[in-house]
């Protein structure tokens, strides 16, 4: 049998099919109803999430359980830079990198007392850092008000370029574009470009010694690996990827309060991630588009398939949807244990135990 | 002075609630180095049964202390059946899985014993019937409910009696040995499932009583209270060093003392008009306000976690914990 994913042109070919299919799909969920694009927009929001945490936890084998707090970071760096708080509307291309710093200095900040923490402990430390990155969101409207606690930044400006603004609709050339839309090619754009360091990140040098200290800290040390810098690398790479996806978070929705930036967001993260196969690039984003498209597909359903099964509406549609998404959870789990595309790495070491 | 000692009073007993929380997380993870995520919810779901057999009982005209003795009664039953079915069902089949695989199952069980709580028990805070009633004595100038006195006499109770079983009796040498080293405690003759899912049903005890304490204390209860205490729970176990039994003790009671003074003096410390005379604009602020508070009490729950952060990074295996080697 021919392996046809070995002829480069079957490769172009599929390249191209994918390539158009992400860029007709706006057009095909604008049909259904825009709201289907805001959907689409959050999946991509989440799969930069994960991707980002895949480089702590997949690569450098961190468990962060607070990586929530670096998207909370951005998306307040972005709505009091560029928003009506401190009257302050700077261009998104110079708000972004800045709110990404910011984020790397906080994932520095969280990765330097932890550095001697392992497993388990790191897990509880990076898991009260986001608890106290939130709390701190919602208490510092007082005495000196900074974040408007509770009730949040409203009217946050959206991305323009030029003449360009992302959240007004256009007609371009007789097509309707509306401004999700925009947001939807942006989106795509920042996550090919993320997909692309995360590749190279991989099979670099530093990807290499993340595997390293993942696998032995000890050894990788004792290999000339400075663990210290890798580590902390890790955590500032890590928490950049929170830090811009938290940026476009502001200015897709417009408004963001501590609300969106709980602990079961980084939870739902981490969850993505081993879901989908942790250390694995396409099991990661695999894991973040079912875990963010299937709650909502279920939105839709439940309520209309308990109707035409009993009538009326049994029980509230969000319970099932969260029972459902609790039991997939499991199932998953017990089925897969290394996840829906596990890496090369997981599966060997799987075959290994289980001997 | 008053202040402390009331603080202090209030932390103890939170913090012997936290403490018996705590033992289901380390007795856990010491055995099977799993976070156990849902154990929160069996508090949680202890407190709710305690509740809906209090209810129905207030109006029985049953003297008070048996009315709550049967609601823990019938708490401990339903909670021990929860952790022992989540321990066969979500865990065991994943024992030779990567780490972070029941780390995820136990999310996913928490979100499903959440929801179906919320389906028994409505979304809705539920309020205790207040039928004990309530006897307050005078301690150095503070006050002190005949409810705390008992919430911590009886955590006092239990951890002494675990300790006792964990310590004393063939099946908690079993425990240790299993603990230590499951394929070899096999090899002499230790039942490890039996072992394991006898340490589910200790904690998943051990947590009915705690939410029914809680519940009587705070006098309310929500399908979501396991959540937070559970965080705190947890905090409390890593920090006197996870797996440890006695650390669990220590981490909780300090946990909750720590967090009852820091709530009871963050405002007071903060207050930045102790300085009022460093800038003018201060020194107006305070002429106007008399208060300055930098941080106020709603900072409660950070303190938890910085005093967390704080011993970890100096003692980072916890209070009371030994150097483990592990990976994630």
């Amino acid at each position: 049998m021919i392996d046809w994913r070995k002829r480069p042109e079957v490769q172009w070919a599929g390249f191209a099919l994918v390539a158009l299919a992400l860029f007709a799909l706006p057009f095909a969920l604008a049909h259904v109803g825009t709201a289907w694009v805001r959907i689409a927009n959050f999946a991509i929001l989440y799969v930069l999430l994960a991707l980002g945490l895949n480089i702590v936890v997949g690569f450098a084998g961190l468990l962060d359980l607070g990586y929530i707090a670096f998207y909370a970071v951005g998306a307040y760096a972005y709505a009091l830079l560029a928003g009506p708080h401190f009257n302050l509307h700077l261009p998104f291309w110079i708000v972004l990198p800045i709110g990404a710093a910011i984020a790397a200095i906080f994932g520095i900040l969280l990765g330097a007392p932890t550095l001697k923490l392992r497993g388990d402990y790191l897990a509880i430390v990076t898991l009260g850092f986001g608890e106290i990155v939130r709390i701190f969101l919602n208490n510092l409207s007082r005495p000196v008000n900074i974040t408007n606690g509770p009730q949040g930044l409203a009217r946050i400006d959206p991305f323009s370029l030029g003449g360009l603004d992302f959240s007004r609709n256009e007609t371009i050339a007789g097509v309707l574009v509306s401004g999700p839309m925009k947001y939807y090619y942006l989106l795509l754009l920042v996550m090919l470009a993320l997909v692309v360091i995360n590749v190279r990140l991989q099979n670099s040098r530093i990807g290499r010694a993340w595997e390293a200290i993942r696998e032995d800290e000890i050894a990788a040390r004792a290999m000339g690996i400075n663990t210290t810098n890798m580590k902390l690398l890790a955590f500032a790479m890590g928490a950049t990827f929170g830090g811009v996806a938290g940026g476009m978070f502001s200015a897709i929705q417009g408004f963001i309060s501590p609300e969106s930036f709980v602990l079961v967001e980084s939870v739902m993260v981490v969850c993505m991630v081993v879901l989908g196969g942790m250390g694995n690039i396409p099991g990661v984003i695999l894991g973040a588009l079912l875990l963010s498209f299937v709650p909502e597909i279920l939105r839709w359903t439940v309520e209309p398939v308990q109707t035409a099964l009993f009538g009326r509406s049994l029980v509230e549609p969000e319970v099932i949807r969260m029972l459902i998404f609790g039991f997939a959870l499991v199932l998953v789990m017990l089925f897969r244990p290394a996840g829906l595309l596990p890496s090369v790495v997981r599966k060997r070491e799987l075959a290994e135990r289980a001997q | 002075m008053d202040i402390f000692v009331q603080q202090l009073i209030n932390g103890l007993t939170l913090g012997a609630v936290y403490a018996v929380v705590a033992l289901g997380y380390t007795m856990v993870y010491g055995i099977i180095q799993l976070i156990n995520f849902a154990h929160g919810e069996v508090v949680m779901i202890g407190a709710m049964v305690a509740f809906t057999v209090i209810n129905a009982l207030a109006a029985a005209g049953m003297p008070p202390l048996v009315v709550v003795l049967i609601g823990t009664g019938c708490a401990v039953p339903v909670c021990v059946l929860v952790g022992y079915s989540m321990e066969r069902l979500a865990y065991r089949p994943l024992r030779r899985a990567p780490r972070l695989a029941p780390l995820i199952t136990a999310i996913g069980v928490s979100i499903i014993l959440q929801h179906l709580a919320l389906l028994v028990w409505s979304r809705n805070i539920l309020a205790f019937p207040q039928i004990i009633p309530i006897r307050i004595y005078t301690i150095l100038g503070a006050t002190v409910t005949q409810v705390q006195l008992a919430i911590v006499a009886i955590c006092i109770a239990m951890m002494g009696a675990l300790a006792a079983l964990v310590y004393r009796t063939r099946l908690g040498t079993a425990m240790r040995a299993t603990a230590q080293n499951p394929q070899v405690a096999g090899l002499m003759g230790v039942d490890i499932n039996r072992v394991i899912a006898f340490t589910f049903v200790i904690g998943a005890a051990l947590g009915a009583v705690a939410g029914v304490m809680v519940g009587t204390y705070y006098g309310v209860a929500q399908y979501t209270m396991g959540s937070i205490l559970g965080l705190k729970a947890f905090a409390a176990a890593v920090l006197g060093g996870i797996g440890n039994i006695p650390g669990a003790m220590v981490g909780g009671l300090v946990l909750g003392v720590v967090e009852a003074l820091g709530a009871g003096y963050i405002g007071e410390l903060t207050d930045l008009c102790h300085v009022a005379g460093v800038s003018s604009w201060l020194t107006e602020r305070c002429a106007a306000d008399g208060h300055f508070i930098l941080f106020g009490s709603n900072y409660q729950d950070v303190f938890a976690f910085v005093v967390l952060i704080l011993v970890l990074v100096i003692r980072p295996s916890g209070l009371l914990g030994e150097r483990v080697g592990d990976r994630a």
